[in-house]
């Protein structure tokens, strides 16, 4: 019963997103208020009934209904209460519905907060991001019902994936879907901005919040997926260029260029055109990553041909939002006015170098993920494209942006002085110099380059600091007056420098860990030892555990500096789910500083030993750390008054259009 | 996307492998700078059943038995190279996880730089453009009602007042 009711409110949500799709838009070419009122009201509505939709599901998966296939496939009674719930979306079909959940939370949010969005301006948008609501709904009824119910109930459920029975993966998804449906609200706004054929600063500040938003999830949900893959895939990787890694890192990454000329936009009224470009890249790419993983395109074009309702269906969304967005964007674009001009060393002049990187290095990802797909599917040949492609490739064009990160804050606008801010940022050179020596002098091995790239990370590092001491004047002020200066800065100047220190901080991790990483194999009997670095690990044997869904296989080590000093013990385990008859490894961590010594398990042989592989993996935290100061940039950043979701509109608004005074000489 | 991605990955992983990849000391070599070498080609070979896993992760019997044949390969005396040859005979350029530089991978390799270049090209062209039509896109001559205004604000002193703002 209860799973009938989600179905049919899904189906209501469908009714509704198709209304609201159709009379708000209509009512804004005609100007009549009735009918574009209709927007809020039913967006509103939309989200309670795939609210509805959602609980009722999660409720078949609490309590094991496993009349439910969806329950049946993917949940076990005897599966602990988080992992029931975290399993809604642990698999296709629920994953879809909680994807047209936030779609609908964003709609209704947008309909709640955007009451100081002019009318027609916020009935277009409302009604482009319900047609995107009423495609997906319209799949999920189509293809991927997740209500559908078995004639004859078994007992016992097949279990979710163990790999997925993971507090990293309980919010791991939710995060990416946050990030990659909250770029849908940009492209709205930019298919709005089409219709109407108009768009100003204003736009800019209306749309910069809900990128920023959607972009801070997506950092931090890439950004655990990869401290997921880590430490439960059990071989220390934290990032493998697989196709679907760069499905979600292409939206970042042009997400991440669209916050930046968002900037522009809204400070200078220039690249106009530009940003609704990007803005419908970015969704774009989230709607390509979906069918790329969904169709199933990617372990072959064959398997896309075995089976291609679901790939077809998204395929056919993905060529009419993309389609028809890019032939919008091609006939209105010419019409929209350009704003402010710059010289190319300005702070503009920075941030387009910014875009052109960062739209490179995406598109080097998107060629490198499909390029092999195409050349089977043109020819028959198969390719592989891995890691080694993108590091040769994606590394460079990276540190080169990288070098020009530190000078972007600092350049003054319309025309800056790129000397003056070389001086100004002699310290963050001198810190790079310091950097590349300490690292020759003290770390031995490794690459050669590797000091390099730690020389870079504490450029950036210290260039974010500068960016911030110049704003305050601690040098040239005295101290209490820098302090009320920095008091007094507005928080999406903190937000800048926070996120910029953040990629220093990362790229340290990264050097660090893939060029001093060690690692030693080795099959170890009872009370033998294992030397690493400086730690020593005592195997003390293996013993079985019990869980509630699983049984462990479980090995302790103790952990020893090789002074003798007791540091703790390390217990991997190798973990076997009955119910799916697989086993996983589970890792175990030893975190000193920033570093991390890693240990997991092989098979066990018949006298008690086994084979481990262990690495001693230094500063490898700073990987996510750093993505946890961008992640605090960018809240700090939303967080600015200018910014703040439904924040009254400052005076100098009227202002948009001043930019492009030119003073009178 | 990367979950589902993810999921499905697991999926078909359960199938190849078991578990994550465990090299057993067995495999390797005594001389250090050979299993180094054989390290890092292991790196770039791919394990043809695995989704996007080179033979140093993979734990498939297929993965297995590459790392015993490129370390097989490498105590008969042969270069890199050669083992990569004597791979690529067999399995065909799949195996590389570095595709080859040749005339139908060769936009995949330009293609960076490409885009770059367009970019750039691009760029160049809206700026001369822009630089251009900067008359036309300069701030609209004053009406009626913002002359007056101004001359409100400036105290009605028309020595002060001109005709257009842009004098350049």
């Amino acid at each position: 019963m209860i799973a009938e009711i989600g179905h049919y409110a899904l189906v209501l949500a469908l009714g509704l997103a198709l209304i609201q799709a159709v009379v708000p838009i209509l009512g804004a070419q005609r100007h009549d208020a009735r009918l574009m009122g209709v927007a809020g009201p039913a967006a509103v509505a939309q989200l309670a009934f795939i609210a509805i939709s959602f609980a009722a599901l999660t409720y078949a998966y609490v309590v094991s209904d496993f009349s439910v296939v969806n329950v049946y496939e993917n949940s076990h009674s005897a599966k602990p209460l988080i992992y029931k719930i975290t399993g809604v979306w642990g698999n296709h079909e629920g994953s879809m519905v909680l994807w047209v959940l936030i779609l609908a939370l964003f709609g209704a949010l947008v309909a709640m907060f955007g009451r100081n969005l002019p009318a027609t301006l916020r009935a277009n948008v409302l009604g482009v991001q319900s047609l995107i609501a009423a495609a997906f709904l319209a799949f999920i009824l189509g293809t991927s019902n997740p209500f559908a119910r078995l004639v004859n109930a078994p007992l016992e459920g097949r279990d979710l994936n163990p790999l997925l029975q993971d507090i990293g993966l309980a919010i791991h998804p939710p995060l990416l879907y946050i990030g990659y449906v909250g770029f849908s609200i940009s492209f709205s706004f930019a298919i709005a901005a089409l219709i109407e054929g108009r768009i100003d600063a204003a736009w800019a500040r209306w749309v910069r919040p809900w990128t920023l938003a959607a972009w801070i999830a997506l950092t931090a949900g890439i950004s655990m997926g990869s401290y997921w893959a880590y430490y439960e895939l059990g071989w220390g990787g934290w990032w493998f260029w697989d196709p679907v890694e760069n499905a979600s890192l292409m939206p970042w990454i042009v997400g991440t260029a669209l916050l930046h000329s968002a900037v522009v936009m809204e400070k200078r009224d220039a690249l106009k055109v530009w940003t609704i470009l990007l803005a419908i890249l970015t969704f774009s790419l989230s709607l390509l990553g979906t069918f790329l993983v969904r169709s199933g395109v990617l372990t072959s074009v064959h398997t896309f041909a075995a089976d291609p309702t679901r790939g077809v269906f998204i395929l056919a969304i993905l060529v009419f939002f993309i389609g028809g967005a890019f032939l919008l964007y091609a006939l209105r674009a010419p019409q929209l006015k350009q704003g402010g001009l710059f010289a190319p060393i300005s702070r503009e002049g920075a941030l387009v170098f910014n875009n052109l990187f960062l739209t490179t290095a995406c598109a080097t990802v998107f060629v490198g993920t499909l390029y092999p797909l195409a050349l089977e599917a043109l020819t028959g040949e198969r390719i592989s494209v891995g890691p080694p492609f993108f590091n040769l490739t994606f590394g460079p064009l990276f540190i080169v942006l990288l070098l020009v990160v530190p000078f972007g804050p600092l350049l003054a606008w319309k025309r800056g002085d790129a000397l003056g801010v070389a001086q100004r940022l002699t310290a963050a050179f001198g810190a790079g110099l310091l950097g590349i020596a300490v690292t020759f002098a003290v770390v031995e091995g490794g690459p050669v380059l590797a000091p390099f790239a730690v020389g870079l990370a504490a450029y950036i590092m210290v260039g974010a600091l500068i960016d911030i001491q110049e704003r305050c004047g601690f040098v040239r002020l005295p101290f209490r007056a820098a302090m009320r200066r920095a008091g007094g800065l507005p928080r999406s100047a903190w937000g800048t420098a926070v996120a910029h220190f953040g990629i220093g901080v990362t790229l340290l991790g990264i050097v660090a860990e893939t060029s001093w990483n060690t690692e030693r194999i080795a099959l170890v009997k009872p009370g033998e030892v294992i030397a690493i670095n400086s730690y020593r690990l005592t195997f003390d044997g293996l013993a079985n555990r019990q869980g509630s869904n699983y049984r462990d296989i479980i090995g302790r080590f103790e952990v020893r500096t090789d002074t003798g000093r007791p540091l703790g013990e390390l217990i991997p385990a190798k973990r076997t789910y009955p119910a799916r008859n697989t086993t996983t490894t589970k890792t175990a961590l030893l975190t000193r500083g920033f570093s991390q010594l890693y240990i997991s398990l092989g098979e066990p042989e018949a006298d008690g030993s086994v084979t481990v592989r262990l690495y001693h993996k230094p500063l490898v935290l700073l990987i996510w750390i750093g993505t946890l100061f961008m992640v605090a940039g960018g809240v700090l950043s939303l967080s600015d008054r200018r910014l703040r979701v439904g924040a009254p509109q400052p005076a100098r608004k009227q202002g948009s259009a001043k930019p492009s005074l030119q003073p009178a000489e | 996307m990367r979950v589902f991605g993810l999921l499905w990955l697991m999926i078909s992983m359960a199938l190849t492998m078991p578990a994550a990849a465990i090299l057993s000391p067995g495999e390797v070599l005594k001389d250090p700078a050979l299993e180094q070498r054989a390290r890092a080609l292991s790196r770039e070979l791919r394990c043809m059943v695995c989704q996007n896993q080179s033979i140093d992760d993979s734990d498939a019997p297929l993965a297995r038995d590459l790392r015993l044949l490129v370390r097989q390969r490498l105590q008969a005396g042969d270069t890199d190279s050669q083992v990569i040859a004597f791979l690529t005979d067999r399995y065909g350029d799949f195996v590389l996880m570095r595709p080859r530089f040749d005339w139908h991978t060769a936009l995949l390799w330009l293609a960076p730089l490409l885009v770059l270049l367009a970019g750039l090209g691009a760029l160049i062209g809206a700026m001369r453009r822009r630089r251009d039509l900067a008359p036309e896109t300069g701030a609209a001559p004053l009406s009626d009602a913002e002359h007056r205004r101004l001359d409100e604000l400036l105290g009605n002193r028309p020595e002060i007042r001109s005709e257009n703002p842009r004098t350049d």
